[in-house]
């Protein structure tokens, strides 16, 4: 069974068709990402994986479970499927320690005990220890990301879906947060990710998915897609990429 | 005919006494209410949003001083017993600060950005919990200073119950200014002690807004 099986989706906004008959199946392992230019509904396709948007026709299942139906099952979903968005968001009214463990505690992960230790070891991995008590306004877009990430660690996800993580970011603060997408991949964490930089793509992914008009366009690994790209769309958006 | 003594401003401590138990009673009913009526005006669900409003149109359409009338009046025709007046002016001003609370605290509420319901979906929390914990906190430090400035409209709004014969502050002046005819000065002392209360809690909102427009 794969691990994310999208089938036929469709969603729109109003009248706006943003996903025309999408199908897209993930399995454990593999690190995907979704390429295409704005408006062509790839952020949107990733938010769908998460029930963040509904959608009007076809079916998501992550896990083999129905993402859009029983909100309570969602919530068990949402668990473990982490999402990190372009803008960060994180709660700026609470510490990085507490950002991190209020939904492990909530959840019942982690007692409030054991959460300090927790958030220890999430840090550890995104290079951020000594900012554990620090709130999200004293530290760098890059840093803040980071700690995002963390926050999704911290609930041992089986899936991490990306929504342009980057994109908000000062160019020189952008490395770092690649690096720590790098090492999770490394790592076997499956991913999902919605991305313009290229390099990353074409050197960490294992499956690229290019979008066009809300539909997939063309997929494939990357060497193939980007060294012999068979539509005219994907050879003309790689050629303005670089 | 006698002159202004020390029995009248005890008089007037005693109600003044009763103006602070209105404004706590009000302020704790009628926080309730807004709190519902916010979380309700901030629903998924649209009817319900709607209902929320209708009540609140309903309320804020009408003078405070003629809910204060329909309750006293209304109450005894209504629930078929006496009420004490105590009883009727503190609902009549519990849904007048419910309603105006509900407002500032749903300004509140919306204006924490959408993306942190998002985000706290995002984890798994509930929506009660995304409220609780993500969403109330900030909404309630942005809504702070207009919450302190009600609470100085309520504390004056309440010589409003004087005119039912609950006797408060404003109504123990009217009874010492009937009995001296001292008006002006009676009515000064009675305007002193509302500004000595009312002043602080200006001052303090102010400095909240200065303190949370600074730092953002």
């Amino acid at each position: 069974m794969a691990l994310v099986e999208i089938k036929n989706v469709r969603k729109s906004f109003g009248a706006l068709e943003v996903l025309k008959d999408v199908s897209l199946t993930v399995e454990e392992g593999e690190i995907v990402t979704i390429i295409g230019r704005s408006g062509s509904g790839k952020s949107t396709l990733l938010r769908c994986i998460n029930g963040l948007e509904d959608i009007q026709d076809g079916e998501i299942r992550v896990e083999g479970q129905q993402v859009h139906g029983q909100m309570k099952k969602l919530r068990e979903l949402r668990q473990k499927v982490g999402i990190v968005f372009q803008a960060f968001n994180l709660f700026p009214h609470l510490t990085v320690e507490r950002n991190i463990t209020l939904a492990p505690i909530r959840t019942g992960r982690v007692s409030k005990a054991d959460a300090r230790a927790l958030a220890e070891k999430v840090l550890a991995q995104v290079g951020l220890s000594e900012k554990i008590d620090a709130y999200p306004e004293q530290l760098s877009g890059g840093q803040q990301q980071r700690v995002a990430i963390a926050r999704c660690l911290a609930m041992s996800p089986d899936l991490m879906l990306f929504d342009e993580v980057t994109s908000a970011l000062d160019p020189e603060l952008v490395g770092e947060v690649l690096k720590v997408m790098e090492d999770m991949a490394s790592r076997g964490m499956t991913m999902i990710l919605v991305t313009h930089e290229m390099a990353f793509a074409r050197d960490v992914a294992t499956k690229i998915v290019f979008m066009h008009q809300g539909r997939v366009w063309e997929e494939g690994p990357p060497s193939e897609l980007f060294s012999s790209p068979k539509t005219p769309e994907l050879k003309s958006f790689i050629g303005s990429n670089h | 005919m006698r002159t202004l003594s020390l029995v009248d401003l005890m008089a007037f401590l005693e109600g003044l006494q009763w103006t602070l138990v209105l404004v706590v009673l009000s302020f704790v009913f009628g926080g309730l209410l807004g709190l519902t009526l916010a979380l309700l005006r901030t629903s998924n669900v649209a009817p319900i949003r709607w209902m929320a409003s209708a009540f609140l149109q309903l309320v804020q359409g009408v003078p405070l001083l003629a809910l204060l009338m329909f309750f006293y009046f209304g109450m005894p025709v209504f629930l078929g017993v006496e009420v004490p007046s105590l009883m009727a002016v503190t609902v009549a001003f519990s849904i007048y600060s419910g309603v105006f609370l509900g407002e500032i605290w749903r300004g509140g509420i919306q204006a924490v950005k959408y993306t942190q319901w998002e985000a706290a979906a995002s984890l798994g929390l509930s929506r009660w919990e995304q409220f609780v914990f993500v969403i109330a906190p900030q909404a309630l430090k942005i809504s702070l200073p207009a919450t302190v400035g009600f609470l100085v409209q309520l504390i004056k709004g309440t010589s409003l119950a004087s005119v039912v014969g609950f006797v408060e502050l404003t109504r123990a002046g009217q009874i010492a200014s009937a009995a001296t005819f001292q008006q002006l000065l009676v009515y000064s002392i009675i305007a002193a002690i509302y500004f000595a209360i009312c002043f602080p809690l200006t001052q303090w909102s102010r400095s909240l807004e200065a303190r949370l427009n600074g730092t953002g």
